[in-house]
């Protein structure tokens, strides 16, 4: 079974704050993680291929440091690793980056499945996965806790939903996102760490995977970010004093005058 | 467009590199530049002192002719032919928008069996539904969703598409950006029109909450969004609205590559957590799977729905799909109750956006307390009985 996983590095957002004097984000020291719902992307390709047999390859589009996270992906265990990367691909949209990795996957070749954590947590736009599916002309299926079966060119799979989940058959290839319920990703074993120190990341620009010029970065971008700013403060807090049942009995009055119960 | 340094004018001395809020400055040769990261946000421009860069609006072309589009469209989402609330909510803000626009308000309605419900739609604001019943679109599939609002939208012209962004919404709504290549803006907490062009400006929160985000599809049509749920304001019902209810015939194209076997409901409450108007969390601070239960009570004493943190989660103490937060779900009630959650940013994340929260917890420095609206200082075992007893007394 043929594998790919899409990977994204980002920000750990938890570690972002706001300067709420100059209203800026403060990213000093802010460490670069791989998204976590891709870890659990990278966790079930690989076993995947434990069970049925094949080759992982770990995808991600970003500069040159994003090696970094294929890196970390390949000391997991997965077996190849190829990173998109061309100043041209600077300010790529959610279309654009699709448009993008698409482009990559079609060069890798042939394979069974791709695979991409629900969302990314500096953008949270979970668009990057369909979008690169209907490039890519095969069926989407989002937000899957568990594979049940695979057999030949079907796979059988559990969707979260709002409300409960449903059971998805669909046909192969197809590009799924996976949330964190489906497994708990391993840690990097020492034969992997070793060989993500000696390997060196397959880069690919926007020429090597043939991508239209006007469909790329910035330019190929449908949206445009026109303003940032920080969210607005929430209200003042009331700390409240008192026996629990004072405590209690102040909150009750409160939210009963606000019609709340 | 593009964003630019002036070398001549820029004095190096970094206040743009901390104003940029996805890192794409850094200092080179003792001058600013911009790396690839860059998103053309123009945080930078307003943060320079020494007007030492510059964002060139580059007169774009437009990539279809704008003027061709008009009107505003929901996609009216329903489960087994109930009208989602939040179709309500798109239903009340997309009146809005086409009023503005002089426009018509349209709203898409797929499912099968549904028909007599359109009216409803009309009830509350659409001009025009457009109505796929059809035996085949039954379940929820991305496939013949997109094909029918794609179909659709090719046809009519919509300048404006707006879903909820619910786990259907956010599926299947990337598919038909993607087909129409145009923009998509995900989770919108805010909305406005700019009445002379048309240009949505859509605000959504990023970076976890961190900062707020205006995006805008200048070139592409139609303009496509995903809404959160609770943040509009539903339209209000009126009976004696007109409209026009139009069928439209599904066609399978090739072969179907995705079906549902079946749909399990598994909530253990009433309330599907995103569409709840109460919620009761509950993180570690429990203690044990005992102590978490005494939450549901509390819930249904509220009438709410019951939520956690992931630490709650993978203590077992619950379902996944209860989870609030980074990991888990972004909920948006009236009233959020944190019971034993120390805060983490990863928690607030997903609710911090609740109107009033009351936070529970033993230590008064805990993080949730920045964010609440009452804080109690105390155990949560002591609290919530507490809170059993007043609640049960006060609504009888």
């Amino acid at each position: 079974m043929n594998i790919i996983v899409l990977v994204k590095q980002v920000p750990d957002t938890a570690e972002v704050k706001i300067n709420r004097e100059t209203n800026t984000l403060i990213r000093d020291g802010v460490p670069s993680i791989i998204n976590p719902f891709d870890m659990y992307a990278i966790e079930e390709a690989l076993r995947l291929r434990e069970k049925h047999g094949g080759k992982v390859t770990a995808v991600t589009m970003g500069p040159p440091q994003a090696a970094e996270a294929l890196k970390q992906a390949v000391a997991m265990g997965v077996d190849d690793a190829v990173l998109l990367s061309d100043r041209a691909f600077a300010g790529a949209d959610t279309w654009a980056t699709s448009y993008a990795l698409a482009a990559g996957i079609r060069k890798i070749g042939t394979f069974d499945l791709v695979i991409a954590g629900k969302q990314a947590i500096d953008g949270d736009t979970a668009q990057v996965g369909p979008e690169t599916a209907d490039m890519l002309d095969i069926p989407f299926v989002a937000y899957i806790r568990k594979i049940e079966q695979v057999e030949g060119k079907k796979m059988v799979a559990e969707r979260l939903m709002d409300e409960g989940y449903d059971v998805v058959e669909t046909t192969l290839p197809a590009l799924i996102t996976v949330v964190k319920e489906i497994n708990e990703p391993r840690l990097p074993s020492l034969k992997g760490k070793m060989k993500a120190k000696n390997l060196t990341v397959t880069a690919w620009n926007a020429k090597d995977i043939n991508a239209d010029d006007a469909r790329i970065g910035l330019k190929g971008s449908p949206t445009q970010v026109v303003r940032i700013f920080p969210p607005a403060p929430r209200g003042n807090r009331e700390m409240l004093s008192g026996s629990i049942d004072e405590q209690v009995g102040t909150v009750a009055k409160n939210l009963k005058g606000q019609s709340l119960i | 467009m593009s964003i630019s340094i002036n070398p001549d004018k820029c004095t190096g001395c970094e206040t743009c590199v901390t104003a940029c809020p996805f890192a794409a400055i850094e200092m080179r040769d003792g001058k600013a530049y911009i790396t690839e990261a860059c998103t053309v946000c123009g945080a930078c421009v307003d943060a320079c002192e020494f007007q030492a860069i510059d964002r060139t609006e580059e007169a774009a072309k437009p990539a279809v002719d704008l003027s061709a589009y008009q009107g505003v469209w929901v996609f009216a989402e329903q489960h087994k032919g109930d009208i989602a609330s939040v179709s309500l909510e798109l239903l009340g803000e997309g009146r809005k928008l086409a009023d503005k626009r002089k426009a018509k308000l349209s709203a898409v309605f797929i499912g099968s069996g549904i028909r007599d419900k359109a009216a409803e739609l009309i009830a509350h604001g659409a001009d025009i539904v457009y109505v796929a019943d059809d035996p085949a679109l039954k379940d929820f599939n991305d496939d013949s969703y997109a094909a029918v609002l794609t179909t659709l939208a090719k046809q009519h012209k919509p300048e404006i598409i707006l879903a909820g962004a619910t786990a259907i919404g956010r599926s299947f709504f990337p598919k038909v950006a993607s087909t129409l290549y145009t923009g998509l803006t995900a989770d919108c907490t805010m909305l406005d029109i700019d009445a002379a062009t048309g240009h949505l400006h859509q605000t959504r929160p990023a970076f976890g909450g961190n900062i707020m985000a205006t995006i805008v599809t200048p070139n592409h049509r139609p303009q496509m969004a995903t809404v959160r749920h609770k943040v509009m304001k539903p339209a209000a019902r009126n009976g004696s609205r007109t409209g026009d209810i139009i069928d439209v015939t599904f066609k399978q194209a090739g072969t179907v590559r995705t079906r549902v076997v079946k749909t399990v409901e598994e909530l253990t409450e009433t309330v599907n957590i995103c569409e709840a108007d109460i919620i009761v969390a509950g993180g570690r601070g429990l203690g044990s799977a005992k102590n978490f239960a005494m939450l549901e009570e509390l819930a249904k004493v509220l009438g709410g729905a019951v939520a956690a943190t992931r630490g709650a989660v993978d203590e077992g103490w619950i379902a996944y799909s209860h989870q609030v937060g980074q990991t888990g779900k972004t909920v948006c009630p009236k009233l959020y109750i944190a019971a034993g959650i120390s805060g983490a940013i990863q928690h607030v994340a997903g609710m911090s956006s609740a109107d009033v929260i009351v936070a529970i917890n033993k230590d008064p420095d805990a993080p949730i307390f920045n964010v609440a609206t009452y804080g109690i200082v105390g155990d949560v075992n002591e609290v919530i009985p507490a809170m059993i007893k007043k609640f049960r007394e006060i609504r009888g």
